[in-house]
């Protein structure tokens, strides 16, 4: 993939209650929010935990594994991403069980190259002042840009 | 519980394909206009309206309805199937006698076009999906199936036979979209959408709309109209994550599941009752889903079931008669489209015609696996 710019891709537009998440990555962290009462984690960000119900949800540094759990290849470029084409959209299925959705670096849009539950590690690229997710397959960490 | 049974007593479509000289209203309108005909009322008689998008108040305004009761549900492609269902429960209250629902939608010309569904940059798929390449249908509803693909099985070959199957029931069909006869090597030479996605594995994008009269049987009998009317037996309505890529489970819809559960329980029929199935396919993985998550086949049964005829013209369970969205018509929110035509072969007047319809299973979904809806129809009154 090109190296990300701001020109024409879309941004995201922090709420008070996700602007955590969105801060850690701009400390190069992935912070999930982590419930004291029932254990689980939950994401995308919320008031309570989406599990128990509780108001004890935490944010918590996580690991940034994950595995590949489905993909698309994507041929019809959004606003912005003209450039990109063909280019993967990835489903990453956390360690710590949430699910999110990123893009892939460091590996061809390549459908043999690109297996199932493959491990992946999270690394992160600005985007205008923001900073967002791409994950990268697992051996290649430390090659964060 | 009032268990008085409920009737759509009017069906129309308005004409389908790229209609730049009309808007999104004027489709919702003339759609009303078409399925009172075909009903035998006037806009006098109807008391209750249902629309997904546009403000059922204001539709209503426009047409020169008072109604006494209107739905605004607005859950994508399936928002009709619902409007269904609760106008069966609003009649069986009293709150209304005579209800239109109502959709029209400019997919292709974007004349006068609303957005079904919008994802705003704060919006939680506007933060944690959009930014990462999204946009479309055809990028974020296809999401799940390399992960449905693995867990069950399912070839590139099985995706490519759900088109071939659905093509042999709008072959020649003049308003269907797509007419001719598909093979898999058609399927799979068209380009790449989204892989694995290929163009014939995605829905047309159309101009068009369809709207419904529904009443009570009792007031149906009353109507001096030719036409048989169609029960509503059972519905259910369910719902799943805001962002695909969160959904529940990605190789199984939790939102099939639950409402085609809950339509069956309340039509009280098993799957060997049902004679037609319309399963919502936006895309050639959603009646691989519909039929497991349905349970007319076990896990990982799906494509193989397709790929031996069993939908097509003659096989055991006629599936997306119409040719489906992948063939007929897909304004974008297609759940309409595929009531009328359970209505069609209901009343025995489909393009293709299946013989001796009885009961009809319509599956629709909305917001890209967010939500879901079942109705079962039937030809005789319960």
């Amino acid at each position: 993939m090109t190296a990300e710019s701001s020109t024409g891709k879309a941004l995201p537009e922090p709420t008070p209650i996700t602007r955590p998440y969105w801060d850690a990555l701009k400390a190069h962290e992935l912070q999930l929010q982590h419930c004291e009462a029932c254990g689980q984690y939950t994401f995308y960000p919320r008031l309570r935990c989406e599990h128990c119900g509780k108001d004890a949800l935490k944010w918590t540094p996580v690991s940034g594994r994950g595995t590949l759990h489905s993909y698309i290849i994507n041929h019809v470029a959004p606003p912005g991403w003209e450039q990109d084409v063909p280019y993967v959209v990835a489903v990453v299925k956390l360690e710590e069980g949430p699910r999110m959705l990123s893009n892939l670096r460091g590996v061809p849009p390549d459908p043999e190259l690109l297996k199932l539950d493959m491990p992946l590690q999270v690394a992160f690229v600005p985007r205008g002042d923001m900073v967002l997710t791409v994950f990268e397959p697992l051996q290649l960490k430390g090659s964060q840009a | 519980m009032n268990h008085q049974p409920i009737a759509i007593v009017g069906a129309a479509e308005t004409e389908l394909g790229a209609l730049p000289h009309l808007s999104e209203l004027d489709l919702r309108a003339d759609a009303a206009y078409r399925a009172l005909a075909d009903a035998g009322l006037e806009v006098k008689d109807i008391d209750g309206i249902a629309t997904a998008v546009e403000p059922p108040n204001d539709m209503a305004h426009m047409l020169g309805i008072t109604p006494s009761w209107y739905d605004g549900t607005s859950v994508g492609g399936c928002s009709f199937l619902v409007h269904v269902a609760h106008a069966a429960a609003a009649i069986r209250q009293g709150k209304c006698k005579n209800v239109l629902v109502i959709h029209g939608e400019s997919g292709r010309s974007r004349v006068g076009f609303r957005p079904a569904r919008q994802r705003p940059p704060h919006s939680m798929s506007g933060q944690f999906e959009v930014p990462y390449g999204v946009h479309t249908a055809a990028n974020m509803f296809t999401l799940p199936v390399m992960r449905f693909m693995k867990d069950t099985g399912t070839t590139h070959e099985h995706l490519a036979h759900v088109p071939v199957a659905q093509s042999h029931w709008s072959l020649d069909n003049p308003r269907a979209s797509r007419r001719r006869l598909l093979s898999v090597d058609d399927v799979m030479a068209s380009p790449f959408i989204a892989y694995p996605f290929h163009k014939l594995e995605c829905c047309v994008v159309t101009d068009g709309g369809g709207a419904l009269v529904i009443t009570s049987a009792d007031r149906a009998r009353d109507l001096r109209r030719s036409k048989n009317p169609v029960y509503v037996l059972g519905s259910g309505e369910a719902s799943d994550s805001a962002c695909i890529s969160m959904m529940d489970d990605m190789s199984s819809s939790k939102a099939f599941r639950l409402s085609s559960r809950a339509a069956f329980k309340e039509a009280g029929i098993k799957h060997s009752d049902v004679d037609h199935l319309m399963i919502y396919d936006a895309f050639a993985h959603l009646p691989l889903f519909g039929l497991e998550d349905l349970g007319f086949v076990g896990r990982g049964e799906a494509g193989d079931f397709i790929a031996e005829g069993n939908t097509r013209p003659g096989g055991r369970l006629p599936m997306n008669t119409n040719g489906g969205g992948l063939l007929y018509t897909h304004t974008g929110m297609y759940g309409m489209f595929a009531i009328q035509e359970a209505v069609r072969q209901l009343r025995g007047e489909a393009f293709r015609q299946v013989e001796n319809v009885r009961t009809s299973v319509v599956q629709g979904v909305g917001g890209m696996f967010t939500a879901a809806a079942t109705l079962v129809l039937g030809n005789q009154q319960p």
